[in-house]
């Protein structure tokens, strides 16, 4: 079943059309990559489907509804956003942050606080759970932030049907926190979460999504199974590199060598 | 590093409690201060109902009003400083940012100048009281609309449309002290200092009720304002109307600072200094920062108008002057050690 539909959809912001009849369907417990060169509409695309951006025209359906149709407060108990850079000055512990995830629900301070403890375990935190968020370093913000978005659906019993959109949720993270960051978006999908999320870093992308979507100019050039869709001519069109991709010898995956 | 209280959800009770029963014993304190002098069982004596006459009259007239105004002051304004940082986003903002108190600066002047004879009065409030109420809101209703767009408000314009207009109601007060005789000058240039004295029972009434219904407004908001803190996209993913919340935070601001300038005049960095403090100690979360804001709100403006009576008895010091001795060097502390609590553009 699909929890985001996405058809013919075009977006113009002041005049500049960003998107152009872009089609695509995520199936629950999908993990989706958007990839593509700078400015090539992935956030746009991001923006969009999570509402803040209206579409020119084109249909786009999130857990079977559109955004002109959803309370604000039932649209955040099923679809949570991690955008791209959020700045916070104000000086709420790790564990307040993460709080605020649960401010859509009306589930209690017991549940929410177990709820909290799990996300900070799940992102490798809890040590910091004390820390005060302007004082962390940017990977610490990163995965505090990434730990208060999926609080913010964290269970099932909540909400069945949920969507998480994060952009560029590894910018800032080291090769080992990036890597599992990847599993635990791969376990909240096991749990029934569909998954949006831009990427720059291919191989990752090609470790841990199910799908790859390949904006180029506004259009999506490629959309399926990572393995399939990514080739060099793929990757010369999109970002006019050349690079190999080849299988990886222990494991055969798809790697990209630039 | 720690913050002072670490977890206030089981001991907030006892915290407010005890700032509480600080801010009577502070208010009970100042009872003394003023041009005449009144020790510990003069004041006792006032309460038991055995002090003479003379006694009874300064308390029961002068003082207790003033000192009761002074708290409700205090704590408005550091309400709408909190309010203020909230909606800005940045713990360095304050209440004035939005053009209130420039606006009512120049309405007072206006009234002052050209409205000089008139002797009328609303709920305990002069004219020029209502005229500095009036216009602070006008700037502030230009500043909004400046600010209003299609896609919603942007707060990055309202700054910047609130320290234009800020100038622009600066330069027409400067025109109207230009054209005023001394004896307006020396009025207009007093009623900017800001001052307690003129307490009396309805301006009280009228300040405890403003008070206590824009601080259960915004307690009404306390999530959403810390969501808020995150910023603006993120508050709507996390379910809240931003737009409605920052309407709702503006017009508060708009009315208790209009109220608080109009009953005390320009007071400074009370709105500014307190929030940031309480902050330090209780962390971001407005359910703690909003009462105990007001609480020390009220507390600093009951001392501070306890030595304006004091410093130059008999004469009175505008109580405006004092908070802002007090406050810009508190204030300059605080930016020393701006690491700490993360204050930051």
């Amino acid at each position: 079943m699909a929890i985001l539909e996405v058809r013919n959809l075009d977006v113009a912001v002041a005049g500049a059309k960003l998107l152009h009849q872009v089609s695509f369907s995520l199936a629950a417990g999908e993990v989706a990559a958007v990839i593509g060169p700078n400015g090539a509409g992935k956030t746009t695309l991001l923006r969009a489907v999570a509402g803040d951006i209206p579409a020119s025209s084109g249909d786009l359906m999130v857990c079977g509804r559109t955004h002109q149709q959803w309370p604000l407060l039932d649209k955040a108990r099923q679809l949570a956003v991690l955008p791209q850079t959020s700045i916070l000055n104000f000086p709420f512990t790790v564990a307040e942050v993460v709080a605020l995830g649960r401010n859509p629900h009306s589930t209690g301070s017991a549940v929410d606080e177990q709820i909290v403890a799990e996300a900070l375990a799940a992102l490798d935190i809890a040590h910091l759970r004390d820390r005060l968020y302007p004082q962390l370093s940017g990977g610490e913000k990163q995965r505090t932030q990434l730990a208060r978005v999926m609080a913010q659906i964290w269970r099932a019993e909540d909400a069945q049907e949920r969507l998480l959109i994060l952009d560029e949720p590894t910018a800032s993270l080291d090769l080992g926190h990036q890597q599992q960051l990847m599993q635990r978006i791969r376990q909240m999908a096991a749990s029934g979460i569909a998954v949006l999320m831009v990427l720059h870093d291919l191989n990752l992308a090609l470790g841990f999504a199910d799908r790859l979507l390949a904006l180029h100019q506004g259009k999506l050039v490629a959309n399926g199974p990572c393995a399939a869709v990514l080739t060099s001519e793929l990757l010369h069109q999109l970002y006019g590199a050349y690079a190999a991709v080849v299988r990886h010898p222990l494991d055969g995956r798809s790697v990209v060598i630039l | 590093m720690r913050r002072p209280f670490h977890d206030l959800s089981r001991s907030w009770p006892y915290v407010l409690g005890a700032s509480l029963i600080f801010l009577l014993a502070v208010m009970g304190i100042s009872l003394g201060f003023g041009a005449v002098t009144f020790r510990a069982q003069d004041l006792w004596a006032w309460v038991s109902g055995s002090a003479d006459a003379q006694t009874q009259l300064i308390l029961n007239h002068l003082r207790l009003p003033r000192t009761l105004l002074a708290a409700l002051v205090g704590a408005l304004l550091a309400i709408c400083g909190t309010a203020t940082q909230g909606l800005f986003r940045n713990s360095l903002a304050d209440p004035s940012l939005i053009g209130v108190s420039a606006g009512a600066a120049a309405g007072a002047g206006g009234v002052i100048v050209f409205l000089n004879h008139v002797q009328w009065n609303l709920w305990g409030l002069s004219l020029v009281s209502l005229g500095a109420f009036a216009s602070g809101l006008l700037v502030v209703w230009f500043v909004y609309r400046l600010a209003s767009g299609v896609t919603g408000t942007s707060v990055t314009t309202m700054l910047l449309a609130g320290i234009a207009f800020t100038f622009l109601a600066g330069a027409l007060t400067g025109l109207l002290e230009f054209i005023a005789d001394n004896d307006m000058l020396r009025r207009i240039s007093l009623w900017r200092m800001g001052g307690l004295e003129g307490a009396e029972a309805t301006r009280i009434a009228l300040m405890a009720v403003i008070t206590a219904i824009i601080l259960s407004i915004l307690l009404r908001q306390r999530r959403a304002l810390n969501a808020l803190l995150l910023g603006e996209s993120e508050a709507r993913y996390l379910g809240i109307d931003v737009q409605k919340l920052q309407r709702t935070v503006i017009i508060c601001v708009a009315l208790g600072m209009g109220v608080c300038v109009a009953v005390a005049g320009t007071i400074s960095f009370i709105g500014l200094v307190v929030p940031h403090m309480v902050r330090m100690l209780t962390g971001p979360d407005h359910r703690y920062v909003l009462p105990l804001s007001a609480v020390t709100g009220a507390i600093l403006l009951v001392v501070a108008d306890a030595f304006a009576r004091t410093v130059m008895a008999p004469t009175e010091l505008p109580v405006g002057l004092v908070t802002a001795f007090i406050g810009a060097p508190v204030f300059i502390s605080l930016l020393r050690q701006r690491g700490y609590a993360g204050i930051g553009a």
